[in-house]
């Protein structure tokens, strides 16, 4: 048993962090670091520069185009990727739709989509989520029916993230309403998103932003050879692609860089007259925080080695853990880090201005991301099954509960 | 990186477990506990047998060559059962103290017989008014003929009732809370001028006050380097925190094992209380918990010999927090989930609530280490 790095995964750390240095263009890098997110085509731009390297997909089998990394070396990439900060890779792209194409699908939806998919050719979404079908996915609704060498899509889908941005859509859809059990009336379609009759429209969230979406089908013809794997075989599919490896479920890269922010701008405001990085409660909130990490950087660890051993392939019900513990302090660093902002970070005036022209921004250039960083993460805990279903997970899968 | 355990490893936690398993049910164990040391000679010996007591020596004086991470999975075996006898002490604390500051003589006298189950000793270093301090150090040894004078008083040291050498903190030189001026001698516990008073610890554990009245030692039995002592006593607590937090996994296991048991047996309202959902978020809340600080435990063992002091006892710090914590919950909340049978004594889940509890307070508890780290925030 050894905590430490061997020298050939130190060295390859070096390389990662090297090239995104060397590569992630500064204006990207700049903007990351005060706590913007990337712009769309600063997300396009970098997937490609990934790509180009031949690491984008970096979960991938080499044969399709990934880098052969061991889980470790995927580890540590990703890291490297959050930490820098650098645009994060496209993850319906890169670690949902990939890997299920290229357990199920055919040969020509390999062939097709996969290069498109980690050169970000096309920008994936994923139709899961029903109004009325959230953490109960499979009592979804949207129907497709079949007709000829088309099935016939109509139904609603909600929270999709990125549906604006997206040029194709991974959806579960109700194939045979008649199924004895819910779960085997399903299939997995790829839905062009030009389609006739697919229609976007934003939700606005508490941050102000727009990133998540409702999207409505309305007699959409889809193309059979769109399907993939058997139809109403769907929901295995769908499970195969949730409990995928996720190496990079913790997101501890996110919440060191906030923690390492708050020490920064600790620095520049005041408490009672001194350094608010001088402040006991402060520091101790640091601590805390800093304990937490490298607890959750060692149980990520340990995930992540025994997953290599079990040969790489099997859903890990301990990555609940990892999703648990590691939103939990996403959104406490992000706290943190609002907290140290204070009443700076408090002004929306950067949404008002966003509308108009060049005017001079208002405040210091730490605050604007603040408050929306905090608010986006109260999601963190609800999105990729709510921390209460990774629970019940763990009670079944782990407990025997 | 490497998380596999070697196939020693295995075997070493293999022979435990059956011995502890054969020895060490809960009715034995409160047998033991009657016991006038507290704990069971018998079974000392035969730790001896397994190699238990010089795993972490070194082959030269009748150890294993044993490392922290070997030491680690015998602790949590020894958590899961609650043993009784004078393991930290002796080997852990001792041993520490011994191979990190002991002569060649010194060494070759003691560690050979720790091993081999005939001597056992303890480190009497905290005093009643120091709290957590490591430097708070009242007991004085002034120089008196060829040797030394010992003055003073120890508190809680632990199985100082029965060990029959101590390893003693005394100053040499400087005042109250100074970091110069401490130095470390090996007491015969039978010194004319030595009191001891035993009594069980909240877990059953035993330690005792120590007072010392005009103790003659030689100059001998200094242990380290005169007015230097300090760093070794650091070290020696640090092996002290990795060894117990270690064995708080065990007794986390232990509680999770048996709370997931009656949460599925446990009857009421026509069904088994673990089915309702409050109950089992609260049970995947407290293996959480666990595996945080499992993975604290092992940090703690694989860092006891990083040679950047900084970086060790800021490492050190960081898994007594993250296991006292993790402690706390899982202990706290097994109680909870049993309901009332969880608050007898008849039950074991109150004796490991208490073992836990006992850890907490020793070498500084989260509260302290917390602050330590709080100060090196950068």
């Amino acid at each position: 048993m050894d905590l430490r790095f061997t020298p050939e995964e130190v060295a390859f750390r070096e390389e990662v962090r090297s090239f995104i240095a060397e590569n992630l263009p500064r204006e990207t890098r700049e903007r990351m670091r005060l706590g913007y997110k990337p712009k769309k085509q600063e997300i396009i731009d970098w997937m490609r520069i990934l790509n180009r390297k031949g690491w984008s997909a970096f979960n991938w089998p080499k044969e399709y185009g990934g880098p052969g990394w061991s889980a470790i070396q995927r580890m540590i990439f990703l890291e490297e990727n959050l930490a820098a900060p650098a645009p994060e890779l496209l993850s319906f792209n890169i670690t949902m739709l990939g890997p299920v194409l290229i357990q199920f699908g055919t040969q020509a939806q390999k062939d097709h989509f996969l290069p498109r998919a980690k050169n970000l050719d096309d920008w994936w979404c994923q139709g899961f989520s029903e109004p009325g079908a959230g953490s109960d996915l499979a009592s979804l609704r949207t129907r497709a029916e079949r007709d000829g060498d088309h099935y016939v899509v109509n139904g609603q889908k909600i929270w999709t993230s990125t549906a604006h941005n997206a040029d194709w859509c991974f959806c579960l859809v109700r194939t045979n309403p008649n199924a004895a059990k819910r779960q085997e009336g399903i299939s997995f379609l790829l839905i062009d998103m030009k389609t006739p009759g697919v229609e976007v429209r934003p939700i606005i969230s508490i941050d102000g932003s727009h990133h998540l979406n409702e999207v409505f089908f309305t007699d959409v013809r889809v193309p059979v050879e769109n399907l993939v794997g058997e139809e109403n075989k769907g929901w295995s599919v769908a499970k195969y692609l949730l409990g995928n490896e996720r190496t990079g479920i913790a997101r501890l890269g996110s919440s060191k860089a906030a923690v390492r922010r708050s020490k920064e701008v600790a620095r520049e405001v005041r408490m009672n007259g001194r350094p608010l990085i001088e402040d006991r409660p402060f520091r101790t909130r640091v601590a805390q925080l800093e304990v937490d990490m490298k607890a959750l950087e060692i149980t990520q660890l340990r995930v992540v080695s025994a997953f290599a051993k079990a040969g790489g392939n099997k859903p890990d019900p301990i990555s609940s853990v990892l999703k648990v513990k590691g939103t939990e302090l996403l959104q406490n660093s992000s706290e943190l880090l609002m907290d140290v902002g204070g009443p700076q970070a408090m002004p929306a005036w950067q949404q008002e201005l966003a509308a108009l022209s060049n005017e001079p921004e208002i405040g210091p250039d730490w605050a604007p991301q603040m408050a929306p960083a905090y608010l986006m993460l109260r999601a963190a805990s609800i999105y990729g099954g709510t921390n209460e279903i990774q629970k019940n997970i763990l009670n079944k899968a782990v407990l025997g509960l | 990186m490497d998380f596999d355990l070697t196939e020693d490893q295995r075997l070493l936690t293999d022979s435990v477990s059956r011995l502890l398993a054969d020895n060490y049910g809960f009715e034995q164990r409160k047998q033991l506990l009657k016991a006038p040391t507290g704990w069971s000679e018998t079974l000392w010996a035969q730790y001896a047998e397994l190699g238990l007591l010089g795993l972490p020596f070194s082959e030269d004086f009748g150890g294993f060559g044993g490392s922290a991470v070997d030491v680690m999975l015998l602790m949590q075996s020894f958590g899961r059962h609650l043993v009784l006898e004078p393991y930290l002490a002796t080997v852990v604390l001792a041993g520490t103290a011994l191979r990190l500051a002991g002569s060649e003589e010194q060494q070759a006298e003691l560690l050979p017989a720790i091993a081999a189950g005939e001597r056992r000793l303890a480190f009497a270093h905290y005093e009643r008014q120091a709290r957590y301090d490591m430097t708070d150090l009242l007991t004085t040894a002034k120089p008196h003929g060829d040797g030394f004078l010992l003055e003073g008083a120890k508190s809680v040291v632990l199985h100082g009732d029965s060990a029959d050498t101590l390893i003693v903190s005394a100053r040499t030189a400087g005042g109250r809370d100074d970091a110069a001026g401490i130095s470390l001698f090996l007491v015969d516990a039978a010194s004319p001028g030595i009191a001891r008073r035993g009594y069980a610890l909240r877990d059953g554990s035993r330690a005792a006050e120590l007072s010392f009245s005009a103790v003659q030692v030689p100059r001998e039995a200094l242990l380290g380097e005169q007015d230097n002592a300090l760093p070794v006593i650091r070290r020696v607590v640090e092996a002290g925190i990795a060894a117990g937090a270690a064995e708080v996994v065990g007794a986390m296991e232990a509680m999770q094992a048996m709370t997931l048991d009656y949460l599925k047996t446990r009857v009421q309202f026509g069904k088994p209380i673990g089915e309702n959902q409050a109950l089992q978020h609260r049970a995947a809340e407290m293996m959480i918990a666990l595996e945080q600080g499992r993975s604290m435990a092992m940090l703690a063992a694989m860092m006891l010999d990083e040679p950047n002091d900084a970086e060790r006892e800021r490492n050190i710090s960081m898994a007594k927090v993250g296991v006292g914590q993790a402690g706390r919950f899982v202990s706290q909340n097994a109680v909870q989930l049993h309901g009332g049978i969880g608050m007898t004594e008849e039950y074991a889940i109150g004796h490991f609530f208490r073992r836990v509890m006992v850890f907490e307070h020793l070498f500084g508890d989260t509260a302290y280490h917390l602050d330590r780290l709080a100060d090196q925030v950068a």
